[in-house]
C-alpha cells in the first residue's frame, strides 16, 4: 500500500474538534501526524505497508462504538475523530505493558537504551508499572550473521523488518512463524540469519527496528542509535520513475 | 551448655551475611564461622548474551563498585575480541578505576570505619556512625565526605553516571576524554591531597591506640595475593599476579591472570554460598591468603608515587617481614588512597591522554577470554566463554571478597575468642567481631549501609538449637 499516484479528492474531517483537509487516500495515522496530533503508533512506518500489528494507533471514530486502529482506516468526509481519552489511554497502556510482560526487555543493559521507540511511549504513555505477570521466555540470540545481531528477547513483532527487507530491498529474508506469543520472527524460513541467501546485508532491517532486537554487532548498552532510513521518499522516487 | 551466637547483618547488595560463634560449656568461643548466605546468579543469567553486553550487565552486581566489575569485564572482552586496547584508552581506564578506588576506600575509611577508630569500640552504638563522627570531628567527617565526592565525581566525569557508567566497553572506551572534564579533575588534586595528608596525620597516632585489637584482628600468618606492575609497583589495572608469604617472601611472580586456574583453587564450604579462594600449590586450607589493601603493600618492591612512597616506607617498617593484622587494612587503605589520587594526576597531566583513538574493534576473536583487576576490596576476576557468534557459553567470576573468605573467617574465631570469654557477651565485643569483617570492607557489608552500621540481629542459641535470646541492632 505504499502510496501511489492514483486519483484522490480532498476531504475534510475533524480531529479532536479540529476541521482539517486531507486527500482521501490518506490514513487517519498520516493525516494526524501531518498535522502535529499525537498518535502513538509502532508497526506504522512512513513509506511500508501498514498492516496493523501493534494497535497501538487505536483511535474513537464518531458512530462506531468500536475502536479503529488509525493506520488502518483511510479518512472520509465529514469523519469525527478522537485521538485522546481516557479509554483511549487505557488501552494504549495496557498494549505496552503487554509487550514488555510478552518477552525481556532489560533497559538497564540494552543495545538501544535511551534510542527505543518502546521505551520512549512507555514513557510518554506514563507506564511505570507493568500489571501484567511477565513471562518470561526463554528465547535465544541469532548472532550467526557477520554484521548484525538478532535478540529475540526485545522483538515487540511489529513485522517493520519484514516490510522494509520485502517492500524496499526485494530480498524478503523475514517472515513472522507462529501465532500469538508463540510467534518468532525467523530469517529465510527458518535457517540462520548468517546462513541466510538471501540477506543483502544492507541493515535497513536493523535501522527501521524501533527496539533492540535488531542490532550492529559489537554495540555495547545504548550504542545502537538507529539511522530511520526514508523509505517514503525512495518509494516516491520509485513511483515516479516508474511512470 | 553449649551457645551459640549469630549476627546476622542484613542486606541488599551482594547475598546476606551473618556471623556464628560457637560457645562451649565454659561460655568460651569454641568455633566461628562467617557465612554468606545468599548469591545472586549473574554467571548463570549472562548465558546466551552477546559478549559485548557483559562489562555492562556485569557493573550491575555491585552497587558499590561497579567500576571494578566494568573493567575486569572489558578486559575479558578485550581477550576474546584479541585486541590491545589502546594506550589512551588503557590510561583512563585506570584512572576511572582508580576513582573508583578513592571512592570506596573513603567510604570504608571514614563512613564505616572511622567511627570505630574515633569514638572507641565500646562507643555507644547510636552514636557508632558518621555523624557521631561529625559530632566528636568535624574536619575528619568533612574530609570523608569530600574525598569521597572526589571519588565520585572521577568516575562521574569520565563514565557519565555516578552508578553503572557505560563508558567502558569491550575494546576500550565509547568516547575521547574531553578537556574540560579533565581539567576539572585536575583542579580538585591539591585539595583532596590536603584533606587525606590531614587525614593520615590524625589517623597514625590514632591507630597506636588500638594495640589489642591489632594482636587480634585476623593477625596470622597468611599469604599476600595481587597485582603488580612491570617494575613490580602498585598497580590496579593490569599487570602480572604476585603472591607473598607471611615474611615478605615472593612465593609466585609474574603469573599470567589467564593461567589463574593453575594457582587459584576454589572451595565450597558447607556453611557459606561463598566460595574460598585458595593457593593451590600450597592445598586447602594452607594455601589461605588475603588480598585488598594490605595485600597490595605487602606484595610490591616500591609505590610509584612520591607522597605514597614516603608513607609506604613506613608502612612496611611496621613489621619485620610484612605487616599482618588485618587492622592494617585501614593504614593501607589511606595510603592507597593517596596514591590513587597522585596517580590519577600524574595520568592526566600527560598531554597525550585527549588522543582520540581510544577504541579497537573486533568479533569474536577467541573462544575464552580472563580479565583480572584489582577492586578496592582485591583482586576481581573475570573468566568468559562464548560460542563462534560471539554468545556467551559459560563464566566464572572471583570475586575480591572469595579471595579473603578464608581470612574473613579465620579472622572472626580469633578476635571472638579474644574478645568473648566466660560466656559474656557485650556489645563491644560482638562490635569487635564484626569491625574484623569491615577491616576486609567485604561488598556485603558497606554496599547499602552508608551510615556505618550493619544492622544485625545477635541470636543466642542452645545447644538444642533453641533460641534463647535475641538483641536486634540496627
Ligand atoms: S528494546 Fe527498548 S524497551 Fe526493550 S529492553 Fe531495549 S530499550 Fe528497553
Ligand atoms: S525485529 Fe524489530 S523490526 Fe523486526 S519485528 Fe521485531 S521489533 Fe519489529
Ligand atoms: S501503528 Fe497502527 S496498528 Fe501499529
Amino acid at each position: 500500500m505504499s502510496p501511489t499516484m492514483t486519483e484522490a479528492t480532498v476531504v475534510t474531517l475533524k480531529i479532536d474538534d479540529r476541521e482539517i483537509s486531507a486527500r482521501s487516500d490518506q490514513t487517519v495515522l498520516e493525516v494526524a501526524w501531518e498535522n502535529d496530533v499525537f498518535v502513538p503508533a509502532l508497526c506504522h512506518y512512513e513509506g511500508l505497508g501498514d498492516v496493523g500489528a501493534c494497535r497501538l494507533c487505536l483511535v474513537e471514530i464518531k458512530g462506531s462504538p468500536k475502536l479503529t486502529p488509525a493506520c488502518a482506516i483511510k479518512v472520509v468526509q465529514d469523519m469525527e475523530v478522537i485521538t485522546l481519552s481516557e479509554r483511549l489511554q487505557k488501552y494504549r497502556r495496557s498494549i505496552i505493558e503487554l509487550l514488555f510482560a510478552e518477552r525481556n526487555h532489560i533497559c538497564s543493559v540494552c543495545v538501544s537504551n535511551g534510542h527505543c521507540e518502546l521505551q520512549w511511549l512507555a514513557q510518554k504513555l506514563g507506564v511505570d508499572h507493568i500489571r501484567y505477570p511477565y513471562l518470561y521466555p526463554k528465547v535465544s540470540v541469532d548472532a550467526s550473521h557477520e554484521r548484525f545481531a538478532l535478540d529475540h528477547n526485545r522483538c515487540i513483532l511489529c513485522a517493520r523488518c519484514v516490510r522494509a527487507c520485502d517492500e524496499v530491498e526485494g530480498a524478503h529474508v523475514w517472515d513472522l512463524l507462529g501465532r500469538g506469543v508463540d510467534t518468532r520472527l525467523i530469517s529465510d524460513l527458518g535457517t540462520p540469519w548468517g546462513e541466510s541467501e538471501t540477506c543483502t546485508t544492507c541493515g535497513k532491517c536493523v535501522h527501521i527496528c524501533p527496539t533492540g532486537a535488531l542490532f550492529e554487532k559489537g554495540k555495547s548498552v545504548a550504542e545502537m542509535v538507529h539511522a530511520r532510513p526514508r523509505f517514503a521518499a525512495m518509494a516516491r522516487v520509485r513511483n515516479n520513475s516508474g511512470r | 551448655m553449649t551457645k551459640e551466637i549469630m549476627i546476622d547483618p542484613v542486606t541488599r547488595i551482594e547475598g546476606h551475611a551473618k556471623i556464628t560463634i560457637q560457645l562451649d560449656d565454659a561460655g568460651d568461643v569454641s568455633d566461628a564461622h562467617f557465612h554468606v548466605t545468599q548469591v545472586r546468579g549473574f554467571e548463570k543469567f549472562s548465558e546466551g548474551r552477546p559478549f559485548q553486553e557483559m562489562p555492562a550487565l556485569m557493573a550491575r552486581i555491585c552497587g558499590i563498585c561497579p567500576v571494578s566489575h566494568l573493567v575486569a569485564s572489558a578486559k575479558a572482552c578485550d581477550t576474546l575480541m584479541a585486541v590491545e586496547v589502546p594506550e589512551v584508552a588503557a590510561d583512563l581506564r585506570r584512572v576511572i578505576n582508580l576513582g573508583q578506588i578513592v571512592q570506596s576506600h573513603a567510604l570504608s575509611f571514614f563512613h564505616l570505619s572511622s567511627p570505630d577508630l574515633l569514638l572507641g569500640m565500646d562507643a555507644d552504638p547510636a552514636k557508632r556512625h558518621i555523624f557521631g563522627v561529625a559530632e566528636a570531628n568535624m574536619q575528619i567527617a568533612q574530609d570523608g565526605i569530600w574525598l569521597r565526592k572526589f571519588g565520585q565525581q572521577v568516575i562521574e566525569r569520565l563514565g557519565g553516571k555516578r552508578v553503572h557508567p557505560g563508558w567502558i566497553v569491550a575494546g576500550g572506551l565509547a568516547e575521547p576524554l574531553k578537556v574540560e572534564l579533565r581539567d576539572a579533575i585536575l583542579a580538585d588534586i591539591p585539595e583532596a591531597l590536603q584533606r587525606l595528608q590531614r587525614t593520615l596525620a590524625w589517623f597514625k597516632p590514632v591507630q597506636e591506640t588500638f594495640r589489642e585489637e591489632m594482636r587480634a584482628f585476623a593477625n596470622f600468618p597468611t599469604l599476600f595475593m595481587g597485582l603488580v606492575s612491570k617494575t613490580g609497583g602498585l598497580e590496579h589495572y593490569d599487570g602480572k599476579v604476585r603472591i607473598v608469604d607471611a615474611a615478605g617472601k615472593i612465593v609466585g611472580d609474574n603469573l599470567e591472570p589467564a593461567d589463574y586456574a593453575t594457582y587459584i583453587g576454589e572451595k565450597v564450604e558447607n556453611y557459606s554460598y561463598l566460595k574460598s579462594a585458595y593457593y593451590k600449590p600450597m592445598g586447602y586450607p594452607d594455601g589461605i591468603y588475603r588480598v585488598g589493601p594490605l595485600a597490595r603493600l605487602n606484595i610490591i618492591d616500591h609505590v610509584g608515587t612520591p607522597l605514597a612512597e614516603r608513607e609506604w616506607v613506613e608502612f612496611r617498617e611496621l613489621q619485620r617481614g610484612v605487616p599482618l593484622s588485618s587492622f592494617y587494612y585501614h593504614y593501607a587503605r589511606l595510603i592507597e588512597l593517596l596514591f590513587g589520587i597522585e596517580k590519577i594526576q600524574q595520568i592526566l597531566e600527560s598531554p597525550k591522554i585527549l588522543d582520540k583513538r581510544v577504541r579497537a574493534f573486533a568479533g569474536p576473536n577467541r573462544s575464552e577470554g580472563v580479565g583480572m583487576s584489582e577492586a578496592p576490596r582485591g583482586t576481581l576476576l573475570h573468566h568468559y566463554k562464548i560460542d563462534e557468534s560471539g554468545l556467551m557459553t559459560w563464566s566464572n567470576l572471583i570475586i575480591a571478597t572469595a579471595n579473603n573468605n578464608m581470612a574473613m573467617d579465620r579472622g572472626v574465631l580469633q578476635t571472638a575468642k579474644q574478645f568473648i570469654q566466660g560466656g559474656k557477651v557485650t556489645d563491644g565485643a560482638l562490635n569487635r567481631v564484626e569491625a574484623v569483617i569491615r577491616t576486609f570492607d567485604p561488598c556485603l557489608s558497606c554496599s547499602t549501609h552508608a551510615v556505618g552500621q550493619m544492622p544485625m540481629v545477635v541470636d543466642v542459641l542452645g545447644a538444642d538449637g533453641r533460641l534463647i535470646e535475641r538483641t536486634t541492632r540496627n
